[in-house]
């Protein structure tokens, strides 16, 4: 053993500290191994031994389960490793339903690009058969799964079980038979999934895909009868621009109003706006709360996967959620009703709502049965980007545009909700005012944030003049039920609980572009966010001149009204009858 | 396969998984226990233990009751047979008992309940009892040497007395 921690990678010597294993050195080093199942988010699990690569005196290892030691002697690209993957690519491809060109993942797909790089011409075994193709799943509204598509790298298996806790897929029989399903071949629509989209947003292949509203939002803006306006979520602008070649995190919003424009919507959006709403709504909700001292903890409301979790598996705690609808609710329903009385020639009837989310399960948020003909269509950020590839648009070349008014501008409260934290420290921000009658000082809530692995739960307690709240920010399903545990057993001594079900927040949710294969894309993202927070000139939602004026002339002067109360507010329902917990 | 329509009972499951301390780690043994009481694994019994126990869910517990052979997903004849079609029995002839097991309970290829739910069959690889090929066993009683005929005989025994 030498002292100095170094390997050799084809003869270049490479330093490590605490890498996980000899994949994430080779890649610190510049350099990088193909692999499927491997995810640095989540566990190594050597499965589709793509990262093999040849040590000297040690023969063929897999990278990502091989803990880095020093001294070894490790090849990337000898014959033999080279064989192996080959090999391993030519049996994917002899079991895999290879219908590339109508693909939805075509482009983005990881068997694809290795087969292409390693030259894979030709399949030496029998070829998968249109009969033996397996039954696709699109029976849900967000996501499709194809199984004839998958080639058993368990990531789906993995991200369900260690972000969700929830485990809605697993594997099932054994050798070739093998399979990746929901419980005894049920459609996901029928295990309770609460269509985070991970499993997707970790897919190497096309076995699990975004369900598609593309063409229909095309439809609509061609159809000269309808108004399609666009909403677009916080953390959709400082993703988008990946799809483009720009860097993570880099801030694309005037870009992206200027695109909804060339795509033909008629006006433009921010769901920024409602998110400010969603705090006015919120915070109010919580200091009465706070004050009868009743439903505490408050649970936030904007993550679809977080409400449907709770209304499948935990109904008896439903009376803890917020009754606010999420920020894409709140805004679609504002625009409806309200639009008419600022644009001539809107009427509600032909206004269409599109909404443009980094998530999965807002398609299922929008199709609950208290929000139905609310929000008309989601669009993740995936679906936005092929939109504006499909129409021909330059999109590094656009000019920054604006959102229409006068539902257009927004707080750096608002544009934080995209990152796990931003809602509690939003509401922190609002909530201090409304109690005090006075501005927090610091608006810069540091405890608050972070989107990596270690800052899954985060605790503050904030002194609101003598009355100490103590605000709990958790992102995943898995953490999330570790507080409900804690409220259940009666040690809880939260007064707000935050819950995102993706990893991070919204910056890494289903629906944004493919991530997966690098940690520090979520936390770029994140930064991009606070970054817009500190250069805008409002930071607390309760200073939006827009958002004081709706509620000046729509919505009853206050949060909390009558009409507020019946437009931005929803109900929950109890859906462990009928869940697969209820036998 | 929706509730409601439950076969189970859940005072009795949650006798077995406290039996075994309710920790994941003893989900086979969990499983043989339902087995042995239900005869197979229900549906209904596999999400309930995968709801209950800490750290699994209804699809791993299924995947584990579908990667061994010993599980059943049907429910399994009042009489279970097992023919043994190890290599020696094989050779002895296990074949033709099989196939005489199969003509007598009017059942077909793969199906692993005769249709009155009397019988289940099923060919194992090997039972250690080479000497005795080839090898029958019904309900843990080992019947040694079978031909066509003696099979019929012992089924016929069978059939008689479940009457």
């Amino acid at each position: 053993m030498t002292d100095n921690k170094t390997l050799f990678i084809d003869g270049m010597e490479v330093e490590f500290s605490d890498e996980p294993n000899l994949l994430e050195v080779i890649r610190k080093a510049g350099l990088n191994v193909p692999t499927f199942c491997y995810r640095p988010d989540l566990t190594s699990f050597g499965a589709c031994r793509m990262c093999v690569v040849e040590i000297e005196g040690r023969g063929i290892q897999s990278s990502c389960t091989m803990p880095p030691e020093a001294g070894l002697k490790v090849h990337l690209n000898t014959d033999r490793v080279r064989k192996i993957r080959k090999t391993v690519l030519e049996l994917l491809l002899a079991n895999h339903k290879c219908e590339c060109l109508t693909c939805d993942k075509s482009g983005n797909c990881e068997l694809q690009k290795y087969a292409m790089e390693y030259g894979i011409t030709d399949i030496r075994f029998p070829k998968l058969e249109k009969e033996d193709y397996l039954p696709v799943d699109d029976y849900n509204p967000s996501i499709v799964r194809d199984p004839s598509k998958c080639i058993l790298c368990g990531a789906c298996v993995r991200a369900c079980s260690e972000f969700q806790g929830h485990s809605v897929l697993g594997f099932v029989n054994r050798g070739s038979n093998t399979r990746i399903e929901p419980m005894n071949g049920r459609f996901l629509s029928q295990v309770d999934c609460v269509f985070c989209g991970q499993c997707q947003a970790v897919c190497p292949t096309g076995a699990l895909t975004i369900k598609s509203s593309i063409d229909a939002v095309w439809e609509k803006i061609n159809d000269s009868t309808k108004k399609v306006v666009v909403q677009i979520a916080p953390s959709v602008r400082v993703a988008l621009g990946e799809e483009f070649n720009l860097e993570p995190g880099e801030n694309t919003i005037g870009k992206i109003y200027a695109a909804a424009r060339r795509l033909g919507f008629n006006l433009i959006f921010d769901t920024n706006f409602s998110a400010d709403l969603t705090i006015m709504e919120e915070a109010n909700e919580f200091v009465q709360r706070l004050t009868k001292g009743e439903k505490l903890p408050l649970f936030t409301s904007c993550c679809p996967a977080w409400v449907r979790y709770l209304e499948t598996q935990h109904p008896e705690l439903l009376s803890h959620l917020s009754t606010c609808k999420s920020p894409q609710g709140m805004l679609s329903l504002v625009l409806k009703e309200f639009l008419p009385k600022y644009y001539e020639g809107y009427k509600k009837e032909d206004i269409v709502v599109v909404s443009i989310m980094p998530c999965t399960a807002k398609k299922y948020e929008a199709i609950r049965e208290q929000l139905i003909n609310q929000t008309d269509f989601v669009l993740t950020t995936k679906e936005f980007a092929k939109m504006i590839k499909a129409a021909g648009i330059d999109f590094r070349k656009l000019k920054e545009e604006e959102a229409n008014s006068p539902f257009g501008q927004y707080t750096g409260a608002a544009t934080i909700f995209g990152a796990s934290g931003g809602v509690a420290e939003a509401a922190v921000r609002t909530a201090y005012n409304m109690v005090t009658g006075e501005e927090l000082s610091n608006v810069d809530i540091k405890t608050l944030r972070g989107v990596d692995a270690k800052s899954r739960t985060k605790d503050l307690v904030v002194d609101i003049k003598g009355t100490s709240v103590k605000v709990r920010v958790v992102s995943t399903l898995k953490e999330a039920e570790k507080s409900l545990k804690e409220i259940k057993s009666g040690t809880s001594d939260f007064h707000i609980l935050e819950v995102m079900a993706c990893p991070g927040g919204c910056v890494n949710g289903g629906g944004q572009p493919i991530s997966c294969s690098d940690s520090s894309i979520k936390e770029k993202r994140a930064e991009g966010l606070y970054e817009e927070d500190r250069n805008l000139e409002f930071r607390r939602s309760h200073q939006n001149p827009d958002i004081i004026k709706l509620y000046n002339e729509c919505l009853g002067g206050k949060p909390g009204s009558e009409i507020a109360h019946h437009l931005l507010h929803t109900t929950y329902s109890d859906k462990f009858k009928g869940s697969y917990k209820d036998i | 396969m929706s509730a409601g329509s439950s076969v189970i009972s859940t005072t009795k499951l949650d006798e077995i998984i406290q039996s075994f301390g309710g920790k994941k780690s003893n989900l086979i043994a969990i499983l043989q226990k339902v087995q042995e009481v239900y005869r197979y694994l229900p549906e209904d019994a596999m999400i309930y233990i995968g709801k209950k126990i800490e750290g699994l869910s209804p699809a791993t517990v299924f995947g584990v009751a579908t990667f061994y052979a010993q599980f059943s997903l049907e429910p399994k004849g009042k009489y279970e047979i097992k023919v043994c079609d190890g290599t020696a029995c094989h050779v002895r002839g296990s074949m033709p008992v099989l196939n005489a097991i199969r003509a007598k309970l009017n059942m077909k290829d793969k199906q692993l309940t005769s249709e009155n739910g009397l019988f289940s069959l099923e060919t194992v690889s090997c039972l250690g009892a080479c000497g005795l090929a080839p090898v029958v066993v019904i309900n843990d009683k080992v019947y040694p040497q079978m031909t066509s005929d003696a099979i019929t005989i012992i089924l016929d025994t069978l059939i008689k007395e479940d009457k």
